[in-house]
């Protein structure tokens, strides 16, 4: 498998696109504007905090502050990842590469899984630019919590491995870069939203949609709580959609 | 090298191949000729692996397309007609994934990657990024690629296209240096090119082989008679009559008659040159003769006699 040598390719034509400091500077503008009102939020609040000593026991930077910039960071993330995976098949199909690359000694497996490791690759980038907020509370004397902080994390790197999954699967189905990230977006937007029907469902469809919900299963990893259920979906939801992008890649070879 | 038998292509209700066959020996650079629209490129992004057939089998370097697809695309170096490349990479980068992806190891790469650069003159560019190259240069690039893996068997679809003539005879002396060690393919719609640079051709029309074999032995087959082309000053019976008489002629046309002189054309046995005849001729019967040349059958006759003439011939 020569995943090695598409996934640099991939990576540099993040960079040399300038596709990945688009998104990157986006990303952390977003991200940095919710940390500054989430912040200074908690900074008023522990000023009240020193005259309340009811309030003052609750007070707690890891959930005051970090658990709603990660639920926050996940919704932002849910717009921003789209824009990571439009291109990666996409793009060489509208200009013809793709001719060139499926016809050289590479699996088209190992295509695609270079082409979602590299997308994956600049997730992480993206997320672990974003431990500035935790390192300016810890520089500040908070005293943080690192286990859910860790499992924070963690659910954002699968819960984006999901969405990447997606995109890639989409960017596979067209040539144009513009549809690619809108029915991806659709997709995961869907998913989002399909919790907030759960409660006008009914027991059984109730608790499938709340199942399917993207988000939903993001929440306990940010309580620090790691939940089989929770990992079995964002596990199965990426193994799902790279197993029907690469059926779509493959299908040229066979589809007379 | 190359073994293609009872190939066809469906796209939808068009057929873009039907029942093609057609062999190439190794080392041979092989035109592969048509009109627009033929069914060239589909035929080579089948050899290539790109798309499947639907009918029919393809062997390239012994291994079948469909089944041993990975090994023949080991051996291939393919440049499609578009020349796809990454624009946002720079040249001397794009050569090293290239080779990279073909299994090559770093120094192995380092070197071939070097001299593709110096073989297809490349060199100067190598730092710009493809997106900034001129035409030219952007073909020459696709073909570097093509080489970088050192493969077997070469396909190219139409290499010279879009070129300037200082650069079509660049890439025309390339592709003939890889004869001998490579096998080679090539499609284009420009006959000289083929004469120039290929030892055999394939001609395909509306998606069937038409003709196949060396220049040579298709010109004799489509035009066995060797010709001269004369024009006399003469009474044209005459004319007609003695040059009929003459030995070894076995066919005499009129082209062409301007006031008082008349332009024929003499067919001959092959081995026979009746050139020196028809002037003796001329002399006694007192003729004029104005022009007296020989006419060789090329391959853009061959070429528009297969293609039955109703296809207009570019290049």
């Amino acid at each position: 498998m020569r995943i090695w040598p598409i996934y640099k390719k991939e990576l540099r034509l993040y960079f040399t696109s300038a596709v990945a400091y688009a998104v990157i500077t986006a990303f952390l503008f977003i991200m940095g504007w919710f940390f500054r009102a989430i912040f200074f939020n908690y900074v008023s609040m522990s000023l009240q905090a020193a005259a309340n000593p009811m309030l003052a026991r609750e007070m707690n930077p890891t959930d005051v502050v970090m658990r709603p910039l990660l639920s926050n960071m996940s919704v932002i993330l849910l717009f921003l990842t789209p824009l990571l995976t439009m291109r990666i098949f996409a793009e060489e199909r509208r200009s013809g590469t793709i001719e060139l690359l499926l016809t050289y000694p590479v699996r088209d497996g190992a295509v695609l899984l270079g082409k979602y490791l590299a997308a994956l690759s600049l997730y992480g980038v993206m997320l672990a630019l974003t431990l500035a907020f935790p390192a300016i509370l810890w520089r500040f004397g908070a005293r943080l919590e690192w286990g859910p902080l860790v499992t924070g994390y963690l659910g954002l790197v699968l819960m984006g491995s999901a969405f990447l999954a997606v995109g890639l699967l989409s960017s596979s189905l067209t040539e144009n870069q513009i549809i690619a990230a809108v029915s991806t977006f659709a997709v995961l937007l869907g998913l989002w939203i399909a919790g907030w029907f759960a409660d006008f469902a009914g027991p059984t469809w109730g608790g499938v949609l709340r199942h399917l919900s993207l988000l939903e299963h993001n929440e306990s990893f940010g309580k620090g709580v790691l939940e089989t259920k929770d990992l079995i979906y964002y596990v199965d939801f990426t193994l799902l959609g790279l197993f029907l992008a690469l059926r779509s890649v493959e299908s040229r070879r066979w589809r007379g | 090298m190359i073994e293609v038998q009872n190939l066809t292509k469906h796209y939808g209700p068009v057929t873009a191949i039907r029942d093609a066959s057609f062999s190439v020996e190794a080392g041979r650079i092989v035109g592969f000729l048509g009109p627009n629209g033929a069914g060239k490129s589909t035929t080579m992004r089948i050899l290539s692996c790109f798309m499947p057939a639907s009918g029919g089998s393809a062997r390239v370097a012994g291994y079948d397309v469909f089944r041993d697809s990975i090994e023949v695309r080991r051996r291939i170096g393919y440049l499609p007609e578009s020349v796809p490349l990454y624009s946002e990479l720079r040249v001397a980068t794009y050569l090293d994934f290239v080779a990279e992806v073909k299994g090559l190891g770093r120094a192995e790469r380092r070197r071939r990657v070097a001299d593709v650069m110096d073989h297809c003159r490349i060199a100067d560019v190598q730092r710009r990024l493809i997106g900034t190259l001129s035409k030219g240069y952007r073909q020459r690039v696709g073909l570097a690629q093509a080489l970088v893996g050192n493969p077997e068997v070469l396909i190219l679809d139409e290499p010279t296209i879009g070129l300037d003539p200082a650069q079509i005879r660049e890439i025309r002396e390339l592709i003939k240096s890889l004869g001998g060690v490579h096998t080679v393919i090539l499609s284009t719609h420009i006959l000289p090119e083929v004469s120039m640079v290929c030892s055999g051709v394939v001609i395909i029309h509306k998606g069937a082989i038409v003709a196949q074999g060396p220049i040579d032995a298709l010109v004799e087959q489509f035009f066995p008679t060797a010709r001269v082309e004369v024009e006399i000053a003469g009474v044209p019976a005459a004319v007609a009559e003695g040059l009929r008489a003459l030995p070894g002629v076995t066919a005499v046309t009129e082209l062409a008659r301007t006031n008082g002189a008349g332009r024929w054309l003499v067919e001959s046995q092959r081995d026979r040159d009746v050139r020196a005849e028809i002037f003796r001729l001329s002399a006694a019967r007192q003729w004029t003769v104005l022009e007296l040349k020989r006419v060789g059958a090329s391959l853009e006759e061959v070429f528009l006699r297969v293609v039955a003439g109703d296809e207009a011939v570019s290049g």
